[in-house]
């Protein structure tokens, strides 16, 4: 039983790694704002999601997991508040996605 | 299985501070900001386990609703320029 | 063994690492053109510092950096790249002169550093005199909780349970947090001084910022900067979210703000960082609802008396002791028959008056410096 739990912990953890991994390489290498913004969400979401998930499994029933819940309820409570806000802002002050019909000539 | 952890979030905090550095509008900057605060956040965590203190998730509760708090703050002034008032919003139809 | 070089391995690379991003983090700062984006990265410097105080198991301290240094600071900067405008002048005078004395001190700084005892030497002074005393003192609590009431799991995680049986020793203080007992009832005197200094801070902010106040009752005329757009998008219908989700994390913010208050005793925390949590759930609210509404919630007269009450608090606890017949801030003499099971007397009552007023005060300062300065009008 000890086993399954250590092996599910793990895995959610490296899982989780490889979510924030490859949103930090999206972040650096998507073409514009708006789809970096999907890359920003991706760690906070998946990846974020992932590794305390992993580490809920590690401790067990104890009241680091409670901590652990509440962390989770925030993050996925304020991150994508943040995004929509940044988003919305970009939108407004005129920042325009990259025209998808101009990518195609080249 | 936690030094995999730890060693990912570093790397993805420095792509962050990459962008935040290179990101040629100032929404990129503050979107690389946003991803470092959470990867803090994943890190101290982590690193809490890691060492065996659980006292240290205090600190990642903090980090989430600092990082909020500022995202807020930053975009509020990148609205209207200044820290103001909600009128100018419903004078505008 | 094996997983304690692994450990070891691995916390020092995590050094490595994060020093490795705060100098870059600073090279960063230091180059940039734009203070917008100076300012953002100096709240990854604090993010950065704080994580790193904590690698150095300082948890209070990392929790005062992240607080203070990425919440409260770079709020205020960008408050005042409103007023100032947000590009840095060109550089005129040549930097040899002042690249000159940054190396000097620096290389002095550096230099001095080589006599220093290495971390954790336990024969290094600041472990030597007082200490072993004050560690004497408040370590027999801390091993009750480890032995007999902690809960710890297969895997050796211990969740931090509370002790109900915190002996008071004759002498000592008999808290479970080390930094607290020393803050608080050992160094009450420093404390005190700190929590007065604050309270000089917003006296002055009061002075030089409040002056014009009183004349602008009216709404401020926007701002005549090309740089704004009109908006596309009706803002209401897209400030629905934002509104939705700071109600509900503000109630949460208040509560995790008494939390850190009283937890402070047990673990990290403490009065410094509950006030400054208090003051952050203000200031969104401020920043999602709009200043005026702001001022209705905490209006102004009443945060002015509660800065002051602070301090009253504090300083009142020592008065109040000298009164029972001990010393100024001797907390041992406040025993009372109030409550005697219940309520806490003696030394756990002085530390609880006293974080209490750290506070109070701190949290009414920093709402008042945020008010203060995002309140005034850019100019022209």
């Amino acid at each position: 039983m000890s086993l399954l739990v250590d092996v599910i912990s793990g895995a959610c953890i490296v899982a989780g790694s490889f979510f924030a991994v490859v949103g930090g390489i999206g972040i650096l290498r998507l073409p514009d704002f708006y789809s970096r913004l999907h890359g920003g969400g991706i760690t906070d979401t998946m990846g974020a999601g992932l590794i305390l998930v992993g580490l809920m499994f590690h401790a067990g029933l104890t009241l680091v997991t409670v901590k652990l819940v509440m962390i989770l309820f925030l993050l996925f409570v304020t991150s994508p508040t943040s995004c929509h806000a940044l988003a919305s802002s970009a939108l407004a002050h005129g920042v325009r996605p990259l025209d998808p019909r101009r990518r195609d000539g080249h | 299985m936690f030094a995999v952890a730890v060693a990912a979030i570093l790397i993805t905090m420095s792509l962050a501070l990459a962008r935040a550095a290179l990101g040629p509008t100032v929404f990129d900057r503050i979107l690389a900001l946003n991803m470092f605060g959470t990867k803090t956040v994943l890190l101290i965590a982590v690193f809490g386990f890691l060492t065996r203190r659980p006292h240290f998730l205090d600190l990642a509760l903090l980090y989430t609703l600092i990082n909020f708090i500022g995202a807020i703050a930053v975009l509020r002034f990148s609205r209207y320029g200044h820290f103001g008032d909600s009128e100018l919003e419903q004078r505008i139809p | 063994m094996a997983i304690e070089t692994l450990v070891d391995l691995a916390t020092q690379w995590i050094d490595i690492s994060l020093l490795a991003l705060l100098a870059c983090t600073a090279i960063t700062v230091v180059r940039m053109r734009s203070l917008w984006a100076a300012v953002m990265l100096t709240g990854i410097y604090s993010f950065l510092g704080a994580s790193w105080m904590l690698i150095l198991d300082a948890p209070d301290v990392a929790f005062t950096e992240a607080a203070v240094g990425a919440g409260i600071s770079t709020v205020l900067m960008l408050s005042t790249l409103a007023l100032t405008g947000t590009t840095m002048k060109e550089r005129t005078k040549s930097p040899l002169l002042p690249l000159t004395v940054v190396t000097v001190t620096g290389a002095a700084l550096v230099y001095g550093t080589a006599d220093m005892p290495h971390y954790g030497d336990p024969t290094a002074p600041v472990h030597q005199h007082l200490m072993p005393e004050f560690m004497a003192d408040t370590v027999p609590s801390i091993h009750v909780v480890d032995s007999n009431h902690s809960v710890a799991n297969s895997h050796g995680m211990v969740s931090d349970a509370t002790d109900s049986n915190n002996h008071h020793t004759k002498t000592g203080v008999g808290v479970g947090n080390v930094v607290t007992a020393v803050l608080a009832s050992y160094r009450g005197y420093d404390t005190l001084g700190e929590t007065v200094v604050i309270f000089t801070a917003a006296i002055g902010v009061l002075l030089m910022l409040r002056g014009n106040q009183r004349v602008r009752n009216h709404v401020p005329e926007r701002t005549s900067d090309s740089t704004l757009p009109s908006y596309p998008l009706s803002p209401m219908r897209h400030r629905a979210i934002s509104r939705v989700v700071s109600k509900l994390v503000i109630p949460y913010i208040l509560l995790f703000g008494l939390y850190v208050q009283f937890h402070g005793d047990y673990g990290p925390g403490g009065g410094f960082q509950a006030g400054v949590i208090f003051a952050s759930a203000f200031i969104l609210y401020g920043l999602v609802f709009g200043l005026p509404a702001a001022r209705t919630v905490t209006p102004p007269r009443l945060i002015e008396i509660l800065i002051a009450l602070g301090v009253l608090i504090y300083a009142g606890t020592g008065v109040v002791s000298m009164l029972l017949g001990g010393n100024f801030l001797d907390y041992s003499v406040l025993e009372h028959q109030l409550w005697p099971g219940f309520l806490p007397h003696g030394q756990h009552l002085g530390i609880l008056l006293v974080e209490l007023g750290v506070g109070i005060t701190v949290a009414a300062v920093m709402i008042t410096i945020f008010f203060a300065i995002a309140g005034r009008e850019r100019v022209q």
